[in-house]
């Protein structure tokens, strides 16, 4: 395991540690949160890089469960071409969606398709819409949520893929579903993923893991679109660096070598 | 600096701006010729990357500052556009943050250095309080940097500290009510704090200057605590330490890199990619890591004493801790500079770092959980023990370590130790203190 | 003075000294790379390019009607002409004007005139869009702040104005879209 993933597991479980000492109240009957498994991402380590083909099948997901009841409002159209998606596809996965636009020469508001400069449309216009349809919980935007949850790929993984029934004695709160990974246990959000729920288009069997694989990769790329380009350039910058170091050094070293010190 | 262009173009120029504005003939006196002792560790290179550290923060700042909004409707979402629009905003906003990191951690191990070699005695004695309110002010900027991106631990952690000070007896609350400019942290704070952040930096700039001023004056301390006697104990700054500073700094922004570009978020609090909620707590509130001991000190003092109460008595302690060490070199009078000679001091002082440490962890756990599985330690007792050992070490130890302690022989000189391999003078006594 | 002094003048070509070159030139060819991102972070936003370019549905214009849409911050006039007007754009003798274009040269589609709505003088929008609007002597467009008259090529006839009104780059994508940009 790399040593990013490492240091980002020891922040993870102190993370969690801390968290699940918090639970207090919860009637998670085994006692704290479960821990995510660890798995094996694309996109984990210096070299690591988005898998754009299950990024786009997770954009599938995203549009075709998920975008129902969250929002996506940091991810403009036009950016899915860094996944792979054509000018013509952008264009029409955008129009699939309207945007509130205007005045017009009236004054009056109206609705248009959404364009490719156009962010994401939400489900909802505002959190209190987005409460009232949701027996009061709120759907969190999607866009960031990989980056907002220490070892947040492995933990919405887990989450997707954790629903189970409620151990015996517990009782499931009215409007919630038992979830081990979530903190509490009773998660407002009903199992999202089911088998073949989705119908990929490339034609790959969309178990519940696929789905929440493919999703994830996608989320952790709405997370950190820059990623790949950042990695590339740390390389080459880190190597520099060290080649300077290196230099520098021997610099000093020739330079100092005849003084006592 | 150039020594002398040799060309009489380049040499006549440099005559005629010196003659009227004299920057070249000080560069050449104060940063080329001047003399320091020759036996400098790696820890005397903090200064200078302390210095590139806030040039750094400064122009990263600056362009940032080009792209973000200081708004709460905005805030949140113009941070996100520098890292997803903004060509190399991510870059900015990564060194910006981490930047913030690596400039404590620098300034932490400048201080740690400080206090090993007695740096801050006699003759040093307001370069070292220099330093201190260059610290509070980098605290000032950091805190108020860190609210502007308006996430979720960015106003909570605004709303926990500003809501300290209504613990100020009688104007507390005015006073809380003027920092806010409202009744809640909210926009017209947000708005002050960008304000405030963007000018603290040329004051601490202002600052570092007075700082190296100050030091010229008395020249650096160096690893043996021993003033220098002559040119056989010092080498010019040029070449050699711009050189080796150039080096150690090379190495400093080596790791620097590795975190700006593989671990960008790993000193950072993931919650704060939620944009704030004022209606929705955190399940823990946690500061940045370089505050946490402060903070553990101030949650240490959960009891009331006397007639102070809990509350002010944590925010007492906490800018105790701080002011402590603008007194620093009053509390030490040990007539021997360096560590290396005071070996009960050095026992001490490496408990002290371990305290620090121990501060820093207790700080980001929550108070009542256990320390470990199954024993009845919580992370609170820590706490009292820590915060007592931080201000015992200050309060009562140094200065009876000061009147106490046998130091080792001091050596007569720096030339004469390093000849001498390393080995004490030849003094049977310990020398008083020099003076420079 | 201390006799290290000696080694900074040294000017033999030992490795040392290229040691030193080399580390110096490392540096500073980083640090000019390093400049870069600086500079480029104030260049156009990745948000203000995608508006670089805007899709115009002309369907709902008729003939003889003009209308405004906005481009890159600025307006942009489209016209879709009448027979008149394009013959009188087409008749006119090159000489008769100050900033010298035939009317192909500023259109491929005749009937469909796109021009940037700011007069080349000083930079007003010139009037003529509107029919209520003043067009000038030409039947172009107005421009009231200092009196330029622009023809139905959008070409400078008289006042101070300079140029003609410029076109911007376009495209039709159907009969119907046209791409601005």
């Amino acid at each position: 395991m790399g040593i990013v993933s490492k240091l980002r597991r020891t922040a993870a479980v102190a993370g969690f540690a801390a968290v699940a000492a918090m639970v207090s109240t919860a009637a998670l009957a085994a006692g704290d949160t479960k821990h995510p498994e660890e798995r094996d991402w694309h996109f984990s380590g210096i070299f690591g890089t988005v898998d754009v083909h299950s990024a786009q099948r997770g954009l599938q997901v995203y549009l075709e469960v998920c975008s129902g009841c969250h929002a996506l409002k940091q991810v403009a159209y036009r950016n899915l071409s860094a996944l792979g998606f054509t000018e013509g596809e952008i264009k029409a996965i955008a129009a699939d969606f309207e945007v509130t636009a205007g005045p017009d020469s009236e004054g009056e508001m109206f609705q248009r398709p959404a364009i490719q400069s156009d962010n994401f449309v939400s489900p909802f216009p505002n959190e209190e819409a987005a409460k009232a349809a949701n027996n009061g919980a709120n759907p969190p935007d999607l866009s960031l949520q990989v980056k907002v949850h220490p070892d947040g790929a492995n933990y919405i993984h887990a989450l997707l893929t954790g629903y189970a029934d409620a151990p015996d004695g517990v009782e499931v709160p009215d409007g919630a579903s038992y979830n081990p990974f979530f903190r509490g246990g009773f998660i407002a959000m009903p199992q999202p993923l089911f088998e073949d729920g989705v119908e990929y288009s490339d034609g790959t069997a969309a178990t519940v893991d696929q789905m929440a694989t493919d999703v994830v990769n996608f989320l952790q790329w709405t997370a950190e679109p820059e990623m790949q380009q950042r990695k590339k350039m740390g390389f080459k910058v880190v190597i520099f660096m060290i080649i300077l170091s290196a230099l520098l050094y021997a610099g000093k070293r020739k330079l100092w070598a005849n003084i006592d010190h | 600096m150039s020594a002398g262009n040799q060309t009489p173009v380049g040499n006549g120029l440099v005559k005629w701006i010196d003659s009227r504005l004299p920057v070249f003939s000080y560069l050449q006196k104060e940063y080329a010729e001047f003399q320091s002792p020759k036996n400098f560790n790696w820890f005397w290179n903090f200064g200078a990357i302390l210095t590139f550290m806030l040039v750094l923060m400064m122009i990263t700042g600056i362009f940032l500052a080009m792209q973000y909004q200081p708004n709460t409707e905005l805030a949140f979402d113009s941070v996100e556009r520098i890292m997803r629009d903004v060509n190399f905003g991510w870059l900015l906003r990564y060194m910006h943050a981490n930047g913030g990191t690596f400039f404590f951690i620098a300034v932490y191990i400048h201080m740690f250095r400080g206090m090993y070699y007695g740096s801050y005695k006699n003759p040093r004695e307001l370069l070292w309080i220099l330093g201190v309110i260059i610290l509070v002010l980098m605290m000032a900027t950091a805190f108020m940097g860190y609210v502007l991106p308006w996430g979720q631990m960015s106003f909570w952690g605004a709303t926990v500290i500003t809501n300290l000070f209504s613990a100020i007896p009688l104007v507390g609350d005015s006073i809380v009510t003027l920092l806010w400019g409202g009744f809640s942290v909210d926009n017209a704070t947000l708005n002050r704090f960008f304000a405030l952040h963007y000018l603290l930096p040329f004051l601490i700039f202002g600052v570092v200057i007075l700082h190296v001023i100050s030091l010229h004056v008395s020249g650096s301390n160096n690893p043996l605590g021993v003033d220098p006697k002559g040119p056989q104990d010092t080498v010019s700054f040029h070449p050699y330490y711009t050189m080796k500073d150039s080096a150690g700094l090379a190495i400093f922004v080596t790791i620097f890199a590795f975190f700006v570009f593989f671990a960008p978020n790993f000193f950072g609090e993931p919650e704060n990619y939620l944009a704030a909620q004022p209606l929705t707590t955190p399940a823990h509130i946690v500061p940045e890591w370089y505050f946490l001991p402060f903070f553990a000190i101030l949650r240490s003092i959960n009891f009331d004493i006397w007639f102070i109460e809990a509350k002010l008595g944590g925010v007492i302690a906490m800018f105790g801790a701080i002011l402590v060490l603008f007194v620093l070199p009053w509390l030490d009078k040990s007539p021997v500079r360096s560590a290396k000679f005071r070996p009960v001091y050095k026992w001490f002082f490496w408990i002290f770092l371990l305290d620090c440490l121990l501060l820093g962890w207790v700080g980001g756990r929550a108070p009542d959980d256990l320390v470990f599985e199954g024993l009845a330690l919580k992370v609170i007792h820590l706490g009292y023990l820590s915060t007592f050992w931080y201000f015992f070490h200050f309060i009562i130890l140094l200065p009876l370590l000061g009147v106490f302690e046998r130091p080792k022989p001091v050596p007569k000189s720096i030339s004469e130790s390093v000849l001498g391999g390393g080995n004490a003078g030849a003094s049977a006594t310990a020398k008083p203190m020099e003076k420079a | 003075m201390s006799d290290d002094t000696q080694n900074h003048d040294d000017h033999s070509g030992s490795r040392r000294d290229f040691l030193y070159l080399s580390a110096g030139a490392f540096a500073g060819v980083g640090g000019a790379i390093a400049l870069w991102p600086f500079v480029d972070s104030m260049n156009p936003s990745a948000d203000v390019l995608a508006l670089s370019s805007v899709e115009v549905d002309v369907s709902q214009v008729e003939v003889g009607q003009r209308v405004t849409v906005k481009w890159r911050g600025k307006p942009v006039f489209v016209d879709r002409r009448t027979p008149a007007a394009i013959a009188e754009a087409v008749n006119t003798p090159l000489s008769d004007l100050r900033d010298p274009e035939t009317d192909a040269q500023r259109t491929d589609r005749p009937e469909w005139l796109v021009i940037v709505g700011v007069c080349t003088h000083l930079g007003c929008v010139p009037l003529g869009q509107k029919a209520s609007e003043p067009r000038g002597e030409w039947g172009g467009w107005f421009c009231p702040c200092h009196g330029s008259h622009y023809d139905t090529a959008g070409r400078i006839r008289k006042g101070p104005a300079p140029l003609n009104l410029p076109v911007p780059e376009h495209a039709f994508l159907t009969d119907t879209k046209i791409k601005i940009g």
